[in-house]
């Protein structure tokens, strides 16, 4: 019975085609660790995100009238709006967190280089149409830190010369943020970004197909057909897609291995998102900032305004630069020094592993300057504090300048030819 | 089917003509969204001038009025404010206030049609957040000015004309709106003399 649905369906799509060649025959790298579980997280996360929103969106008022009031009536009056709106919350710091340890295991093991450029490109698209969503999101409930947040952003684009202030004008709609600017960015926010997002991280996916996965040495598990001999070959059974031009070697299927692993990832995952959600939805005041319990007010700065977390290490680097452009400008390269990750890395090796000591000291002061410059940017503006994030700028760009400079001729290791163990 | 030879330049031609047109019509089409962005006639409408009667100000007191939804800060400046102003043209980015923020008849020492009140937007030119005033205590700012304006979103510091200090990250001096007097004792704010 049901085979006979499956072959109805097979002769009229690819289904179960599908599903083995990005599934059950779909090639994994045989030694993936711990940092390979954060794509499959993030999926996850996405997945809460949407669903969450969807229900949110069902008793929210995106007016500027109604907004501020509408949460308050999610969060007491709606059976367990509460909690739809912690998963949502919650979600969105948990969707950074998990993107930020992606990111980093692709710089750690190369992941970035040919033939993946295109793969981390799509990536970090979809990191930007993040940062978007997340932005315009945090505008929806309409409390003070919202306001005056979304007032500082906007803002930032009156720094291009002449066009500025019209461009400004015509993102609030208003000559300052007020309701139409509200309702655009709950119509971006529900419909418009998650849209493109859905479609770049089928791209993306569909891109790592293609190129297959690295692993944390940096080998390839693809040899050319014919040069490897038959007894040295995967015991399982793979696509014809990956098969008919390549050997494929030190591999296992991702369907049951690294879904079953993936698994426990995610029931650990959860646990951790779970206590967050449940005794810890403010995340300190890092997750959910005090002034946004009270509404927006267009006369009234908060005494301190700090972005979410996430935002952080762009946010200092902004704040660091003294000149109303040049931060801006200062900030928006801080994002498109990593689109250019691949062609800054002039190596061939990938995994840390087996590259220069160089790498891995330009690697660690990399990741403590992002760190530094994020907890610089929840923080007030101080001399000292703006001295350290000054360091921790020139740190964060220094790393791609360095990495440029020592890459071309660099002396590494001998990479193995198979994965080892 | 006909067996008649391919014209390619035909092909392009046309290819090419269909092209152009059907460009002419991506960009007809994006006018309305793109417009409909712009500020509605609501929110023009909402953009009228406010009235403040200044009579009731006592001196050295800021009070703040609402236009086009931004605080606008109205302060009636002591006499020793005035003569203090010009002290710390030094430490200023624009102390002539060369940069337009101002109307031509408020480019002056004062920046003000009334040297006693200073009439300037609450709204920190670096990236819009509103300065705080600090009446007396502003020496923990900047050593030997007893009045200005800070803005606690990234420490741009303001003098009592809306001016600008060195070293901080706003670019310009504060902006002064269009404003009149058409009374001793009122203030308008968004018209100069002789529009109304």
């Amino acid at each position: 019975m049901f085979a006979n649905f499956m072959s109805w369906i097979n002769q009229r799509l690819p289904l179960t085609d599908a599903v083995n060649k990005h599934a059950g025959q779909y090639p994994a790298p045989k030694n993936f660790n711990f940092w390979y579980v954060f794509g499959v997280l993030a999926s996850v996360v996405l997945v809460n995100q949407l669903l969450t929103g969807v229900w949110l969106t069902m008793s929210y008022e995106p007016s500027g009238e109604g907004a501020f009031a509408s949460v308050e009536y999610i969060m007491r009056d709606v059976d367990y709006g509460w909690l739809l709106r912690y998963m949502h919350s919650t979600g969105a710091s948990a969707f950074f967190v998990v993107v930020y340890m992606h990111m980093f295991r692709g710089m750690m093991y190369g992941s970035y280089q040919k033939p993946r450029e295109l793969l981390w490109i799509f990536g970090m698209l979809i990191f930007l149409v993040l940062m978007a969503e997340a932005f315009m999101g945090y505008l929806l409930p309409w409390g003070n830190m919202s306001y005056w947040g979304a007032q500082v952003i906007i803002s930032l684009f009156g720094a291009i010369p002449i066009i500025g202030d019209d461009l400004t004008l015509w993102i609030r709609g208003d000559y300052v943020i007020s309701g139409a600017t509200l309702n655009r960015f709950f119509a971006l926010h529900v419909i418009a970004m998650p849209l493109v997002l859905v479609v770049l991280v089928f791209l993306h996916i569909l891109a790592l197909h293609e190129v297959g996965s690295n692993n944390p040495e940096g080998t390839n598990i693809k040899k050319p057909k014919g040069s490897v001999p038959l007894e040295e070959h995967s015991k399982f059974t793979f696509h014809e897609q990956y098969t008919k031009k390549y050997d494929i070697v030190d591999a296992i299927p991702f369907h049951p291995y690294y879904t079953v692993k993936d698994l426990v990832a995610i029931v650990i995952f959860l646990i951790i998102f779970s206590w967050v959600m449940f005794f810890n939805p403010e995340g300190g005041g890092y997750f959910m900032e005090a002034p946004n319990f009270e509404p927006a007010n267009g006369l009234k700065t908060p005494e301190h305004i700090a972005p979410v977390w996430y935002f952080g290490p762009f946010y200092t680097i902004l704040r660091v630069i003294p000149d109303k452009l040049l931060g801006a400008v200062g900030m928006f390269s801080a994002i498109i020094v990593l689109f250019l990750l691949p062609w800054f890395d002039r190596g061939t090796v990938k995994s840390i592993k087996f590259r220069c000591t160089a790498h891995t000291v330009n690697l660690a002061q990399f990741v403590i300057c992002f760190i530094a410059l994020g907890i610089l940017g929840t923080l007030p503006s101080t001399p000292v504090y703006n001295l350290i994030g000054t360091i921790a700028t020139f740190g964060y760009f220094g790393f791609f300048l360095a990495l440029w400079v020592y890459s071309k001729n660099e002396k590494t290791k001998p990479v193995p030819e198979r994965v080892s163990g | 089917m006909s067996n008649a030879p391919v014209n390619n330049g035909r092909r392009r031609f046309l290819t090419a003509a269909t092209s152009v047109v059907g460009g002419v019509g991506v960009v007809g089409l994006a006018v309305p969204f793109i417009g409909s962005w712009n500020p509605s006639a609501r929110a023009k409408a909402a953009g009228a001038p406010v009235e403040v009667n200044v009579s009731k100000i006592e001196p050295g007191q800021l009070i703040r009025a609402e236009w086009r939804g931004k605080p606008v800060y109205v302060v009636r400046r002591t006499e020793e404010i005035l003569s203090t102003l010009s002290a710390h043209d030094d430490q200023l980015k624009d102390p002539g206030s060369e940069e337009p923020q101002q109307p031509t008849y408020a480019t002056n020492a004062y920046r003000s049609i009334k040297p006693e009140f200073m009439v300037a937007l609450g709204v920190c030119t670096h990236l819009g957040c509103a300065p705080t005033h600090h009446q007396g205590d502003f020496e923990e700012f900047v050593e030997g000015v007893k009045d200005g304006f800070f803005c606690p979103c990234h420490g741009s510091k303001f003098d009592m004309a809306g001016r600008v200090f060195q070293s901080v990250p706003a670019p310009t001096n504060l902006v002064v709106p269009e404003h009149s007097f058409p009374t001793a004792d009122t203030l308008l704010i968004g018209v100069s003399t002789g529009e109304v």
